[in-house]
């Protein structure tokens, strides 16, 4: 019942990279993807920066295959999928059980925006066709029959945890003996729903952000989608390619304390990493690396930092927000960091928190400013905590 | 897997009134009849909450009180739209207001896991928490994330449910997609009418699971099933045929189907074939008449089930034809637009 869930795969898109190449040169060369917004139609255009994917909804469904006239989230899930399965190698897809779960926040809201404008005007008007996709399984459902799976699908929506729960859950069905083969994680695409409802909130950085500095001021939201391809130890085996990693750890927990504040000593974070933990049977200093949730929020860096000086207290593994170069990608970021988690591992990489100037006076470690390769990196922890408390952590080993 | 507890915000007051005088609609709209939220929620919490924000955690604390339960393993929910009012809201306001001077409320309660993380905040429970929001298979995703995790043998417990409220811009929206009968005169002709188009529904119901008997369960939930677009009617009756099959259980075994009807001739016709062929001589019950149709409404089917078990009585508002019938054994086969399709098993404990 309980066998290894192996990691055979990767596909990522984001602010600073179309595929896996892309984003590896970006962060070896510090480059940040945010920057004025060029797709996105809002009136913060000038105002507030964010992490665009570069490129245009026409050129993503050539990419994808797909119809231009669907929804951002949709192509962006598509050519990260695309990726994932390609990388992965897997030969006769189709006599395995395969499965597609994949996470996101927002589903075809870019589109429900122009329709909902006629609609308000009046509510004959605005094109159906704009809202055919509105909700967040429509997006999955497309992407799986793009990719032609069909054994299982579903879409997990927990706002910034959750595609780290797509991937927990993947990895259960695996075990369970349910599915043979999942490709899991998540996509989201930047809207002015998300962008305006963040801004409300007075968490979104009018400069390029700052995680885990003492003088952060906020995040900057991202798009992106990014997809591991999970295989049983049977499918393992037939591999072309030696999988990298195992999903070794995983743990949900909820902050109970706000529906958009973490706690003050970060429970939620605490328990979700300390969880993961017990489950891989590794201790704290067994960590080679930490992918930060790290946000660049006042309250998200210092809950999540309190929650790590509480459990990796007298060892404090290098870690670092990669949310500095890709911005929040919401529903994508557990994706998209598990994707960042395998290559680490893959490579011996530790990324860079870019921008770092005044270590938080709190907190008695500071991220890695450098980028380092040819580390040896056995075990990483992937943080993602997200609105309504709900809080998952990952750990990724090394074969 | 046993259900310890279910409980239900629906169309209708309560299983005890649907076997006495259940709620019939007029028009083609099915709107919960909502309970008196003090008795359920924390006053002081229910003044900011949104109404499916309400039904949500109301069914699921009314789920917990009936299972004496105090703190649940985990909280898993499946829901198609979200919290819809809270997104009109902001959206429209956004809009509107030309994306200035928007306040957060609406969007922070916008997201789809707001249920499920204020059932968490109002049990301070820091254990899994998950929400699923795939379509018609919302509330069986969920439902599969709970049995498997008690499989894990890790909790003991989780709270699971199913949410979709139908808002007035849902609903003319839904109608523009011509999903709704024009000619219904009220809901118990549902399914005499043979055209196209369904009524629409709405509800909240949540579930106790259990991996051990807790003396005064509902029923056991055997076994589940969920797939998506079945290539023919002889696929369709494989599913049927490897649940019943993987729980040594024989189709005559089956004191009871309910099926999903939902009037709407061309979504019908599955289960009339089935009627014809594995269901023939096994006593049908229906329930959309009493619900109406939302991506959720399983969740519904589920309730009924589990309390028509417990109680052994069929409400005659649900037979399709007249039985005498104490169910031991339910199947529920239910489709949401022929794409999502889902079995479960049940049976008395």
């Amino acid at each position: 019942m309980r066998s290894p869930v192996f990691i055979a795969g990767a596909g990522i898109i984001s602010a600073i990279g179309n595929d896996i190449a892309g984003n590896l040169a970006a962060l070896e060369s510090e480059a940040a993807g945010m920057g004025e917004m060029q797709f996105l139609r809002s009136v913060h255009r000038h105002k507030l920066p964010v992490a665009e994917v570069k490129m245009n909804n026409a050129a993503l469904a050539e990419r994808a295959g797909m119809s231009a006239d669907i929804g951002r989230a949709a192509l962006l899930s598509a050519v990260a999928a695309k990726e994932a399965l390609r990388n992965a190698a897997i030969d006769n897809l189709s006599t395995w059980r395969t499965g597609f779960i994949s996470a996101n926040t927002i589903g075809g809201m870019d589109k429900t925006e122009d329709f909902f404008k006629d609609f308000l005007h009046h509510p004959h008007q605005g094109r159906l066709r704009n809202l055919v996709h509105h909700e967040c399984g429509a997006v999955t459902e497309l992407v799986a029959d793009q990719l032609g799976i069909k054994n299982y699908i579903s879409t997990i929506s927990t706002a910034c945890s959750s595609s780290a729960n797509a991937i927990f859950f993947a990895a259960r069905l695996i075990r369970q003996g349910m599915l043979d083969i999942v490709v899991a994680g998540g996509t989201d695409a930047l809207t002015r729903f998300t962008l305006n409802g963040f801004n409300t909130l007075m968490i979104v950085d009018q400069q390029f952000c700052q995680p885990f500095d003492e003088n952060r001021r906020g995040l900057n939201l991202g798009e992106g989608a990014g997809y591991i391809v999970l295989v049983s130890e049977k499918v393992a085996r037939t591999l072309l390619h030696q999988p990298v990693c195992t999903l070794s750890g995983y743990c949900n927990a909820n902050d109970a304390y706000h529906q958009t504040a973490s706690s003050p000593d970060g429970t939620g974070s605490y328990l979700a990493m300390k969880g993961a933990l017990e489950q891989s049977g590794l201790r704290p200093g067994d960590i080679d690396y930490i992918n930060l949730h790290g946000t660049g929020t006042n309250n998200n860096d210092i809950a999540e930092g309190t929650a790590i000086k509480m459990l990796f207290e007298g060892y404090y593994p290098p870690m670092s927000s990669t949310k500095s170069f890709t911005g929040h990608t919401l529903g994508a970021s557990g994706g998209i960091e598990a994707v960042f988690a395998m290559l680490s591992i893959q490579h011996g990489l530790i990324y860079p928190n870019l921008r770092l100037e005044t270590p938080m006076k709190e907190l008695p470690f500071m991220p890695e400013k450098q980028f380092r390769k040819g580390v040896p990196v056995r075990h990483v922890l992937s943080n993602s905590f997200g609105f309504g408390g709900n809080c998952s952590s990952l750990i990724f080993s090394k074969i | 897997m046993y259900i310890q507890a279910a409980a239900g915000i629906s169309p209708q007051p309560s299983f005890e009134r649907l076997l006495t005088a259940p709620a019939v609609y007029t028009g083609n709209r099915l709107s919960c009849v909502e309970p008196d939220y003090n008795q359920l929620i924390d006053p002081k919490m229910i003044r900011r909450m949104s109404r499916i924000i309400k039904m949500g955690v109301a069914a699921a604390m009314d789920c917990l009180k009936t299972a004496s339960v105090d703190m649940p393993g985990a909280i898993v929910t499946g829901t198609a739209y979200g919290c819809l009012a809270d997104t009109e809201t902001f959206l429209g306001k956004m809009i509107e207001n030309d994306e200035e001077l928007l306040t957060p409320t609406a969007f922070i309660q916008s997201t789809h896991n707001t249920v499920g993380a204020q059932i968490a905040l109002l049990l301070k429970c820091h254990n899994y928490n998950n929400t699923f929001v795939h379509r018609g298979a919302s509330f069986e995703s969920a439902l599969l994330d709970a049995i498997t995790l008690l499989g894990e043998q890790q909790v003991s417990t989780v709270l699971v449910g199913g949410i979709d409220e139908l808002t007035a811009t849902g609903y003319t929206l839904l109608s523009r997609f011509g999903l709704y009968k024009q000619d219904v005169t009220d809901s118990t002709s549902l399914y005499n009418r043979h055209t196209r188009g369904t009524i629409a529904g709405e509800g909240a119901a949540f579930f106790l699971l259990a991996d051990q008997p807790a003396g005064n369960d509902y029923a056991q939930l055997n076994g589940i099933s969920a797939f998506y677009k079945p290539g023919s009617l002889a696929e369709i009756e494989k599913h049927i045929r490897d649940l019943l099959s993987a729980h040594a259980v024989d189709i005559d075994d089956i004191d009871m189907v309910i099926t999903g009807d939902n009037g709407n001739i061309k979504e019908d016709r599955v289960y009339e074939q089935l009627r014809s062929s594995v269901f023939r001589n096994t006593p049908n019950a229906r329930f959309k008449h009493l619900c109406g149709e939302y991506p959720t409404a399983a969740s519904f089917a589920l309730w009924l089930a589990a309390n028509m078990i417990k109680e052994q009585l069929v409400p005659s508002c649900v037979r399709a034809a007249p039985a005498d019938v104490k169910p031991r054994r339910i199947l529920i086969y239910n489709h949401y637009q022929y794409t999502y399709h889902a079995l479960y098993l049940l049976s008395v404990c």
